[in-house]
């Protein structure tokens, strides 16, 4: 077998354990409470005729293990079981807020991937001098700040103050892309801000690191232009630990998405998960804890995958 | 302190300056925590020097008592992950072998899942309390500074001053303590302002979500949560928590800059 085939195999059967682990973790997590769900949804006065219908009724008085594997089974099936809270289905709750989700982190991608890495190139062509510094300043405060508070100071700058764009992000599925697009403009602001800062400081490092090389003196010493010796030569060789941050920061955008949503009013996953944390409902919990928890898995798995497919010297062996 | 440069001095002084606010609260602030003594929303006065919040209380007096309890979360969060962490990390890194695999592979499983979900798993069942969430938050925040010290000790436990200690017949106990905790130290004082300021962010961003710091008690993040409907209208009430934080994140990084570069160049030029 070609040896970077068995390292992806590997790699692709280590991150499939790591998922199922998590799953165990997520599902543990949720039972370290001395009581349980049916005493957390009906109270410390409930009857225990009340609580004895409630456990039966939510399975809980099966060993844990027991239930661990049928909410493991019915989620592999798609089936995520109904919220304690309204009684409604999980799966059927959650798919239209996914696709929001997804499309508001999709445009904070879109927008933060390109200007990390040009801005990284541009702090690397102007190092040391003022250029890299504004940068390199703008992002440190920019990690300074908690999502949620860079959220409401672009809100009250660009919103309220200026009037540019709404300050809470309504979206329905009658609406066109444009109007989407408005909508979700500001917190794909914020989501960039968060992300592009760690993004665009590695892609600085990685290039940097690059230029040290002998290859690149050569390059300067034939006389091309500063910017083409480094998006030429330099870049390339670069790729891997850029494609790597880049996956890292998007697995990482995923969990600012939580945040963000709550910001500006947004019908995503993230304010699914956090209204639901505070009504105490386990299975909705459970059911976004897994998610978010898999496409973060599933990210950095890929990272993963992308850094050893972009080796030349696994893809060509001796 | 000598040479110290002059930014990590600011540093400094702004950061040693928000601790004693924080402990000399009630004595400083001009009202009490929830003492209502204005109108809503009242913008800055002489009366009032950050205005009044969303229900008629002295905003400073707010910040200066929500300081108080952040400040107070977080180092607490961030001594319990330091004690935790390092001392696993040291105990994988000398013991080696299985202990070390079963202690490492472990702390990735933790790591994989993120910070602030599993927060929210957990706290989904927790009640949520001061200590519970100092756990939680110090919990989650040890799988960092374990995997940290894990590496530092690693380098450090093949050295042959720690050889000579294993040889003089020292236990486990002492190598780890004796040997690798004073020579693993300035590495993790200077990682200790990067948690502590990840700790603040941490419960703002909970107390923000209102899974963290429970009203009538003020907090950076509550401050927040409560005055965020100003926002829409034009009052900055709910920003004044953002000066405080990013005004106390930057002074602790730049005295951990400062000790990080310390420690870099007193050991010969790594990463200069």
């Amino acid at each position: 077998m070609h040896p970077i085939l068995k390292l992806v195999i590997q790699r692709l059967a280590l991150g499939l354990l790591l998922l199922l682990a998590a799953s165990v973790l997520i599902f543990v997590g949720t039972q370290i409470l001395p009581g349980d769900v049916a005493q957390a949804v009906l109270g410390q006065n409930a009857t225990p005729e009340a609580l004895a219908n409630m456990r039966a009724s939510l399975g809980l008085d099966q060993p844990a293990y027991a239930r661990y594997f049928s909410w493991l089974f019915s989620a592999l099936h798609g089936d995520l079981g109904h919220a304690l809270s309204n009684g409604r289905d999980i799966a059927e709750s959650i798919s239209g807020r996914m696709r929001n989700t997804l499309f508001l982190a999709s445009v904070a991608a879109a927008i933060s991937v390109p200007l990390a890495i040009f801005l990284g190139l541009l702090a690397v062509r102007y190092r040391d001098r003022w250029p890299d510094r504004l940068i390199s300043a703008i992002t440190l405060a920019s990690i300074s700040l908690p999502e949620f508070l860079l959220g409401y100071v672009v809100m009250y700058f660009l919103s309220v103050k200026l009037g540019w764009f709404p300050s809470v992000s309504n979206i329905n599925s009658g609406m066109t892309f444009w109007q989407k697009l408005n909508a979700v403009a500001l917190p794909a602001t914020v989501l960039t801000l968060v992300v592009l800062a760690h993004m665009m400081r590695m892609t600085r490092a990685a290039i940097l690191n690059v230029m040290q090389s002998a290859y690149i003196e050569t390059a300067e010493l034939k006389g091309l232009r500063r910017f083409t010796i480094i998006a030429r030569h330099a870049m390339p060789n670069a790729i891997a630990p850029i494609v790597n941050v880049v996956m890292i920061n998007l697995a990482y955008l995923v969990v600012g998405v939580v945040v963000i949503e709550v910001v500006f009013v947004y019908p995503g996953m993230g304010q699914y998960l956090v209204d639901h944390v505070s009504k105490r409902d386990v299975p909705v919990v459970q059911a976004c804890g897994l998610i978010f928890a898999t496409v973060y898995i599933g990210m950095n798995l890929l990272a993963d995958l992308i850094a050893i497919l972009s080796n030349p010297r696994l893809r060509h062996p001796k | 302190m000598k040479g110290m440069p002059l930014s990590a001095l600011l540093g400094l002084f702004i950061t040693l300056l928000f601790f004693s606010v924080a402990i000399l609260a009630p004595a400083i602030a001009p009202y009490g925590m929830s003492e209502i003594v204005g109108d809503v929303w009242e913008p800055s006065s002489a009366q009032y020097w950050l205005g009044t919040d969303n229900l008629g209380r002295d905003l400073l007096t707010r910040m200066i008592y929500g300081g108080r309890t952040t400040i107070f979360v977080a180092a607490m969060a961030t001594a319990l992950s330091f004690t935790l962490g390092s001392i696993l990390g040291f105990t994988a890194a000398v013991y080696g072998g299985w202990v070390d695999q079963v202690m490492s592979r472990l702390n990735d499983l933790i790591m994989s899942i993120p910070t602030l979900i599993f927060a929210l798993v957990v706290l989904s069942v927790m009640p949520v309390t001061l200590p519970t969430l100092i756990l939680i938050m110090g919990f989650l925040d040890s799988t960092r500074v374990f995997r940290l010290s894990r590496a530092v000790a690693v380098d450090i436990n093949v050295m042959d001053f720690v050889e000579a200690a294993r040889l003089r017949g020292e236990g486990r106990a002492w190598v780890i303590f004796r040997e690798i905790l004073p020579n693993a130290l300035s590495p993790l004082v200077a990682e200790l302002g990067l948690r502590f300021i990840f700790a603040i962010l941490f419960i703002s961003t909970l107390s923000f979500l209102g899974l963290g710091i429970q009203p009538p008690a003020a907090d950076w993040g509550g401050i927040v949560k409560e005055n965020r409907e100003g926002i829409v209208y034009g009052i900055p009430a709910a920003l004044v928590p953002a000066v405080a934080i990013v005004t106390l994140s930057i002074s602790v990084n730049l005295v951990a800059d400062w000790a990080l570069n310390r420690t870099t160049s007193l050991k010969g030029g790594r990463g200069v």
